[in-house]
């Protein structure tokens, strides 16, 4: 079984698409590789929301909760002491990690749209402090990151690539493993999980830490590109928007779609742009149309093509 | 009976819902290697008790005690550990993972670091699979499955772990003969295994002939406990529970009025389902005013048939009523119109009401009419009376049944369709509805088109009755005949 899983069309198709995209940095632009590397940080944002949404079935808005507290923590300890870039990151990963643990304290009581709303809530919470306690995290002009990991942009890229195709593996991997089974039976049907004799507060747990670890160090490693953070590129809620819509696009519960959907979103964005306001229209646009007539997304798309032929 | 320690006992459990008592005192043991039957009307506990059980409800008061282990008050997964297996009333796979994924859930163990499938636990289940008769169908998923086999992935579900403990909420619900004969099978091997089996079903004749003893309730408590035959003996139990017999009374053909034009005609029906052929020349016609039955096994073609009637499948061939057309009309304007569908999978609004349900059922009738409408309904179904401010989800699974039936009844249908009445249904309620049945016969000219697989059921109403197989009519005739020509496979 786990051979097939390993062979399965869309893990060889993304393993192609990763070799082909890490040669990227030897004809494209500086400008082009940016947006990519940005781009591919929202991959991995929105395959740990996958996992929560797709698997264990709990609606989390707020992804930029999470998001936030590993940039910035990892942001503002740089700031401060400057310790090695690793011990950042590490302290943002734990402050994301606590983040989960804080959701899923209420996705573990109350249900379904109720738990949406305490999501949206902890990210108000979180954009206000940041703007509140300016003197800390730079409030609304955004932190000032001193170092960075490389200043090299293909460097940036392969960074950026290599942890999303790791984050992939490992996300896809567990989504596809027993526990993962066991994560979907007790998001599909909790009664019927613990009735077969599965801890269902653990398994979902388990799953908000592990979004919460990939979602706080994707955070961490872009601030750390960036060489700043602000609200508006960590925490505000169109953020959380982003995320969401990208892996709904590229097709709910399948991981490597969720990366694949927010590839393309942050790409056709940026083509867009030029446009204006214009761009945000016809990125929702597009948006909406998926979620209407393509509501398995883009991988859903492909796998139905081949289905029908 | 051997001195040992009873596997399961039970000792004065209470479960209240806010202010009605489901189970009051019940206390029973269950040895190892017994299968012990738990009888009783719809809505009388049942499943509570099972759910009480294993602590997906949590008991009130009382005690549970799993090989003299007290666990009242556990949660579910550590009680399942403990070798507590349930089988439940509806079906409740993983729609989104194939068969033989589903069975592997419950072979896994419940631990987060499991990463890695096992060759063995694949082999496991494929072996389960195979013992339960999934064996041809290991990679589809649940929801292309007929029903008799997504009750087999339940059980082997619930064998996959290999609970000394089977919890079994009506396991021949909506199951055919030569079905609830290998369901049997499968359950009396769990009490060669040594296991304690609990057991609920409302087929008394294939309960009595499974059951070690039986212990018999009524609204929440024990009425009758004993053997087989003192407890189907017992006055108060064969008066709430078993009723009497259905009473048969077919008319002629020629009885009816509209010889010419029937008032429902179905010429040389045929419906497709991608490669499937679910319908295949089906010509069918309706008196105004006759009670048909269309009988069939499970995935013989009956709900698609209803479908067709109600204008929900596309389909080829001519369906009229009173001799016009319903081609091109949409599903919406045919039950507009009077033609009024009980589905089979009960389709009610879960967070609604009992007596909201009944109102959007008859929502275009005038208030008086309503009002009228659903007293009579009340009178015909009491126990919906007493649960009406109650929620359709919460409802026993019985009582969801009956929902269902009066709230197309509410909407005084000329041409009502009853896709299997009777899953699930007390014996009791069953003679209820056919009485209720009878006496509408009686005083509307309500045209019945009845789905089912229960003939017990079918036969004594109907003045016809069609068997459909493979998607084709493979018989007609009236009752009386059934049995002789064309009854060998459903009696
Ligand atoms: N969550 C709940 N809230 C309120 N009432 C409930 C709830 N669950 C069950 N009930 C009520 O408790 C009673 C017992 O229900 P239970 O499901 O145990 O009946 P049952 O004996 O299994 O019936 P059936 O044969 O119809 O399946 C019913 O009247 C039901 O309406
Ligand atoms: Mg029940």
């Amino acid at each position: 079984m786990l051979r097939r899983a390993l062979l399965s069309p869309p893990v060889l198709i993304s393993l192609i698409v990763v070799v082909v995209a890490s040669t990227l940095p030897l004809y494209v632009s500086g400008y082009v590789l940016g947006l990519l590397t940005i781009a591919y940080y929202f991959g991995v944002f929105s395959m740990a929301w996958d996992l929560l949404f797709g698997f264990a079935n709990e609606v989390n808005f707020g992804p930029s909760f999470l998001i936030g507290l590993g940039a910035y923590t990892a942001g503002i300890l740089d700031s401060l002491y400057q310790p090695p870039i690793a011990l950042c990151v590490a302290a943002g990963v734990i402050a994301a990690m606590i983040g989960g643990l804080v959701l899923a304290l209420p996705a573990l009581r109350v249900r379904g749209p109720y738990f949406g709303l305490t999501t949206l809530v902890a990210v108000l919470i979180l954009q206000n402090f940041v703007v509140v306690a300016a003197s800390l995290t730079g409030g609304e002009i955004g932190l000032t990151v001193p170092d960075v990991i490389s200043i090299d942009d293909k460097v940036n890229y392969w960074i950026a690539l290599g942890f999303m195709a790791v984050s992939g593996a490992i996300l896809y991997g567990l989504s596809r493993s027993p526990v993962g089974l066991i994560l979907e039976a007790s998001g599909q049907d909790p009664v019927q999980a613990g009735a077969l004799g599965f801890n269902v507060v653990k398994h979902k747990l388990a799953a908000f830490l592990v979004s919460a670890f990939f979602s706080g160090l994707a955070g961490a490693l872009m601030a750390f590109y960036l060489g700043a953070a602000s609200v508006g590129t960590f925490i505000d809620v169109t953020v959380g928007v982003q995320v969401i819509i990208g892996a709904v696009i590229g097709g709910r519960r399948t991981i490597l779609g969720a990366a694949l959907g927010a590839v393309f979103l942050v790409a056709l964005g940026e083509t867009l742009r030029p446009l204006g306001d214009l761009a945000t229209f016809i990125v929702s646009a597009v948006a909406l149309f998926v979620v209407l007539f393509f509501p398995a997304g883009l991988l859903g798309m492909v796998k139905g093509v081949r289905e029908a032929t | 009976m051997s001195a040992r320690a009873p596997k399961l006992e039970v000792e004065g459990l209470q479960k209240r819902f806010g202010g009605l008592t489901a189970v009051r005192d019940v206390s029973f043991s269950i040895q190892a290697g017994e299968i012990l039957g738990l009888i009783g009307p719809n809505g009388s506990g049942k499943s509570t008790v099972m759910k009480s059980i294993l602590g997906v409800e949590r008991p009130d008061a009382g005690s549970v005690r799993v090989d003299g282990r007290e666990v009242a008050g556990w949660p579910p997964h550590r009680i399942a550990r403990l070798g507590v297996g349930m089988v439940f009333q509806h079906s409740r796979p993983l729609y989104r993972q194939t068969v033989i994924e589903n069975i592997i859930l419950g072979l896994l163990p419940d631990r987060l670091m499991h990463l890695l499938p096992l060759a063995a636990t694949d082999a496991r289940a494929r072996a389960i699979a195979e013992r339960v008769g999934l064996a041809g169908v290991l990679n589809r998923r649940p929801s292309t499955l007929p029903f008799a086999d997504l009750r087999k992935m339940e059980i082997a579900k619930a064998i996959a772990r290999d609970p000394q403990v089977v919890l079994i909420d009506e396991p021949f619900a909506g199951l055919t003969a030569r079905e609830t004969a290998s369901f049997a099978a499968l359950i009396a091997e769990m009490r060669a295994d040594g296991r304690a089996v609990l057991i609920v079903d409302h087929n008394v004749k294939s309960i009595s002939a499974l059951v070690d003893r039986i212990y018999a309730m009524h609204v929440g408590e024990r009425i009758a406990e004993g053997t087989v035959e003192e407890v189907m003996a017992n006055p108060t139990v064969r008066k709430v529970y078993l009723g009497g017999a259905l009473e048969t009374a077919a008319r002629p053909e020629t009885a009816f009025g509209d010889a010419q034009t029937p008032f429902l005609e179905i010429d040389n029906l045929n419906v497709v389902y991608g490669k499937a052929q679910a319908l295949e020349n089906v010509s069918l016609h309706v008196h105004q005013g006759e009670f048909v039955a269309i009988v069939g096994l499970n995935g013989a073609g009956k709900t698609t048939l209803f479908n067709a009637v109600s204008g929900l499948v596309p389909y080829a061939g001519d369906i009229r009523r009173q001799g016009r057309t319903l081609r091109g009309r949409t599903a919406a304007t045919i039950a507009r119109d009077g033609v009024v569908q009980s589905p089979e999978g009960r389709e009610l609004f879960g967070a609604m009401t009992v007596s909201e349900n009944l109102d959007m059922g008859g929502h275009r009738l005038p208030d008086n009419v309503r009002a009228e409408r659903r007293e009579w309904l009340f009178d015909l179904f009491p126990v919906l009376k007493e649960r009406r401010s109650q929620t359709a989800a919460t409802l026993s699974g019985g009582e969801q049944q009956m929902l269902t039936i009066a709230r197309a009844l509410m909407m005084k249908p000329d041409l009502l369709i009853l896709d299997e009445p009777t899953l699930g249904l007390a014996p009791v309620i069953m003679e209820q509805i056919s009485k209720a049945l009878a006496r509408l016969r009686q005083a509307t000219e309500m045209t019945v088109l009845l789905g089912e697989q229960n003939v017990t059921f079918a036969l004594p109403h109907a003045d016809r009755v069609y068997v459909l197989e493979h998607g084709r009519i493979a018989w007609e005739g009236d009752p009386s005949r059934f049995a002789a020509e064309a009854g060998a496979r459903y009696l």
